[in-house]
């Protein structure tokens, strides 16, 4: 009756099973294994590709990201754009509602930022003029964001694609206004905005030139922070993120929640456009926010939507980025060289969370078997 | 006599990560008898059965089948040597018929006969006294209908050996019994029965022996004939257990909620609750009985203004006298209303509470508007749940734990032990003790009753009549969405009820058609 060659199979192997906790320091420890690893084989993806020492390469990125005065603050500052739309993108991935717009929520704050610069720029007071960029950034934003969750609540659409869509729906918007705004006219672009007096950049502080930039990226971290641990605002997103059913349970207004929830993300974003556009670039293009919205993104997941952690992580995916435009153009590598590097160290410590979650264990229940 | 034994299990360990579901255990089944698994939840009974079907694999052990050693690796291995489960949740397709549902999987020949087919299923039907038409659709069906389907199933596959996992946790006491004749039947034919429950009465009725499992470990085999439910809870629990219902008489009638001609419908507009009418009084715990989704869950939420309302009215009456209007109102202006209306569904994790946030932030849920500070206020919940914790003995590593993570029974207790920190007028209890261990139940008991002693208005939804009829005063009836009656408690009898169960108002059995 039974076949005994297909029922005496043999066992499986591998057994996963879930870990039912980890210490901290075990958990930090595989993360550091997996970027031990990453580099192991970014190395011999480098000595494959361009038959390169490996540490040559690692000292240039080194010397890309920190190695000058000049080049320390870019990536500074590209940490703190990088960061500030994390921390925008925290409330709204906290309560399940994947905001995929960033993108679009940072151009329309650079939009809004370009056109009172330009607009208002060189007649009113820079005080007022930077006021004025950062309302009208914010306001932005804020409607970027809350189309979305507007629908999403009143529809039940769904926020994945409506976010992406306004991405390209921005896009078009200041391609259409670069029309109005280029300079010099055929350029197509818009170039350096109120070059001759400055209005609407943002000054320098404490002698720095990214000093107000860190200030206001600080303090919106800071009180991200404070704002989803410590307010009631911060449990309701965590109880709507949770389940939709105990927020309507305990009486939460979810419509409500989301709607503001998406307003605070989608004006931080917009923030985000007027650091970029009055802090840094002084202009506009459709490539303004350059895919940061995108990488905010695994910025935030990686590090669990604290914003502390943010910075930490958002500094170590910018200190590549510079570091691999720089090896670059001293190894007359393809620009795209970084993205690989980059690419291949994100794989090793996404995949790292596996190890951290699950245990990968030999079976042991047949030498015993065998044994007996 | 090694030819008479069907399946043999020694020494099956099995670990989830830190947890042994199960240490070690034995199991012996006979060829034509009824075994029955007796344990209670989180005891591995389940666990262990799925390593008989295939869907879990042991760390350590050996199965033999029919005097051969052998490595079950998956459901399908476990079919080849005649072993077939019939699962709490059925696995069926609504839209093909029941003949259908049976071959699905099959090889089968060339070209589907349908008709020769038919002919089989009903000759097992016939041999086994089962009550299934093979052509009927499983949307047509009854709860049990679909369940004959699931045995039907796994019998044309040819198993000597079935494995039923709760089987009765869904079915009126009458067909309970229809259930247990066609497995007699079945044990005539020389097959293997496992049983799973956790229903005493029904182990003593069906079975020819008992094995209990605690906590992950073998305890013991007996036969039935030399057990008795007091020696069998023994087994089950590790300790004497009284299993009284302490009930006092209920207070003088005072209207406290009032569901006058409810009428709602879920999201596809079929009718959940038809014209249903009936006051519950304050001092007294009024249960609801009915078969699963007769309409019970609607109703606790109509009343907590959860569920939206097609046409009649709730009314609350308050202990000063004054009479609101909830049924138009949301579950966040009942909370303002001070009316102190405490809920507790049966999804606990899903509703009552949030399952990753720890027991602070889930005590807070129902507090953390108060004030109109913008920051909330956690020292007050943090006390709250020390206090509950201590008073209600739940077993945590701290307060800061995610809830997730403590069993079912303490999972109620922090739920349960929010909704009465309020002192509430009103009480609505959805299966409170599904899942628990007999003395976390017998202690949602004692704090329903103390909820009642204190002039609460307990409305309490159950599913073992037995309990139901210990532990309250009056029992409403559901079926179909139809209030078909509202009964003494103290006189009726469990058949009566189990009618009322399946009778709609007019009189007619539900599911003749």
């Amino acid at each position: 009756m039974l076949n005994d060659h297909e029922v005496l199979a043999k066992e499986p192997f591998f057994r996963i099973t879930k870990r039912a906790h980890i210490s901290n320091f075990k958990s930090w420890g595989i993360r550091l294994i997996a970027v031990v690893l990453s580099l192991i084989v970014c190395a011999f993806v480098i000595m494959a590709i361009t038959g390169e020492n490996p540490f040559n390469v690692y000292l240039g990125i080194i010397d890309g990201a920190i190695g000058k005065k000049r080049r320390l603050w870019v990536t500074i500052r590209e940490t703190l754009t990088l960061l500030i739309i994390a921390v925008g993108l925290t409330p709204a991935f906290k309560m399940r509602f994947w905001n995929i717009g960033a993108e679009g929520q940072v151009l329309m704050g650079g939009l809004a930022t370009a056109a009172v610069m330009i607009y208002l720029g060189p007649t009113l007071p820079n005080g007022i003029v930077l006021l004025l960029v950062f309302m009208a950034s914010i306001l932005a934003g804020l409607l970027w964001g809350i189309m979305p969750a507007y629908f999403k609540s009143k529809y039940n659409t769904n926020e994945t694609l409506f976010t992406l869509m306004l991405n390209y729906v921005a896009m078009q918007i200041v391609t259409f206004c670069i029309v109005f705004w280029e300079k010099p006219s055929g350029s197509n672009t818009v170039g350096i905005i109120n070059g001759a007096n400055e209005g609407g950049w943002l000054p320098k502080l404490f002698g720095l030139d990214y000093g107000w930039s860190l200030v206001i990226v600080l303090l919106m971290t800071v009180g991200m922070y404070v704002y989803m641990k410590f307010s009631k605002h911060g449990y309701e997103i965590a109880v709507v993120g949770e389940s939709q059913n105990t927020a309507r349970y305990v009486g939460i207004d979810v419509k409500k929640v989301i709607m503001r929830t998406m307003m605070i993300s989608g004006g931080i974003c917009g923030l985000a456009g007027a650091i970029i556009v009055s802090g840094a670039s002084h202009t506009i293009s459709t490539s303004t926010a350059g895919g940061r919205g995108f990488t905010a993104i695994i910025v935030a997941w990686m590090s669990k939507f604290n914003p502390f952690v943010m910075i930490l992580v958002s500094a170590f995916l910018v200190f590549m980025q510079q570091g691999a435009i720089q090896i670059a153009s001293q190894f007359g590598l393809n620009e795209n060289a970084s993205d690989i590097i980059t690419g291949i160290i994100l794989f090793f410590l996404i995949g790292s969370e596996f190890f951290i979650t699950y245990k990968v264990e030999r079976t042991r229940a047949k030498k015993e078997a065998t044994a007996k | 006599m090694d030819s008479e034994v069907a399946i043999r299990l020694q020494n099956v360990t099995k670990r989830f990560g830190d947890i042994i579901a199960n240490d070690n255990v034995n199991l012996l089944v006979k060829k034509g008898e009824i075994l029955s698994i007796l344990g209670e939840n989180g005891s591995g009974k389940t666990t262990l059965m799925n390593m008989l079907s295939g869907i879990y694999f042991p760390d350590h052990g050996d199965i033999t089948v029919h005097g051969k050693k052998v490595t079950i690796r998956s459901p399908k291995d476990a079919f080849a040597l005649g072993i077939g489960m019939i699962h709490q949740h059925f696995k069926l397709i609504d839209v093909l018929t029941a003949a259908e549902n049976i071959i699905l999987g099959l090889p089968g020949h060339e070209r589907l006969d349908m008709k020769s087919i038919v002919a089989e299923v009903n000759e097992l039907v016939a041999k086994y006294g089962f009550d299934l038409d093979p052509e009927q659709k499983i949307y047509d069906m009854s709860v049990s209908q679909k369940q004959t389907v699931e045995i039907v199933k796994v019998l044309y596959r040819g198993a000597e050996i079935l494995i039923l996992d709760e089987p009765t946790a869904v079915l009126t006491p009458q067909e309970t019994s229809k259930l247990f004749d066609v497995l007699r039947n079945m044990r005539k034919a020389g097959k293997s029965i496992i049983i799973i429950t956790h229903k005493l009465n029904e182990v003593m009725a069906i079975s020819d022996r008992v094995t209990v499992l605690r906590k992950g470990q073998y305890i013991g085999s007996i036969e039935t004939r030399d057990a008795s439910v007091e020696v069998l809870t023994e087994m089950m629990v590790g300790q004497k257990i009284d299993l009284e219902i302490d009930r006092t008489e209920p207070m003088p009638f005072v209207g406290r909620i009032e569901v006058k001609n409810i009428t709602c419908r879920n999201r596809d507009g079929v009718a959940i609750l038809k014209d249903v009418s009936f006051t519950s009084s304050a001092g007294e715990i009024l249960g609801i009985a009915g078969i699963a989704g007769s309409g019970q869950k609607e109703l606790l939420e109509a009343v907590a203004g959860l569920q939206e309302i097609e046409s009649g009215e709730i009314l609350y009456h308050s202990p000063e006298g004054e009479t609101v209007t909830i049924s138009d109102m949301k579950a966040a202006e009942i909370r303002d209303l001070k009316i102190s209306l405490a809920f507790v569904p049966e999804d606990r994790l899903g509703m009552g509470l949030v399952g990753s946030m720890d027991l602070t932030d889930n005590i807070m849920l129902r507090s953390y508007n108060e004030g109109k500070h913008f920051f909330a206020n956690r020292k007050n919940p943090r006390k709250l749940a020390t206090r509950i914790v201590e008073k209600l003995s739940v077993v945590t590593p701290s307060v800061d734990t995610p809830v997730r993570k403590l069993s079912g029974g303490n999972v109620q207790k922090i739920l349960l032990g929010r909704e009465i920190a309020s002192s509430p007028n009103v009480l609505m209890v959805a299966y409170p003790v599904r899942g628990l261990d007999i003395n976390s139940s017998y202690m949602i008991y004692n704090l329903l009753g103390d909820q009642k002693q204190k002039g609460a208005s307990v409305i309490c939804v159950g599913e073992d009549l037995d309990v139901l009829m210990a532990l309250c005063d009056r029992i409403v009836v559901l079926s179909g969405g139809e209030l078909t009656g509202i009964v003494d408690a103290r006189t009726i009898s469990k058949e009566d009820i189990g009618l009322l169960m399946t009778s709609s108002k007019k009189g007619g059995a539900q599911h003749a058609e």
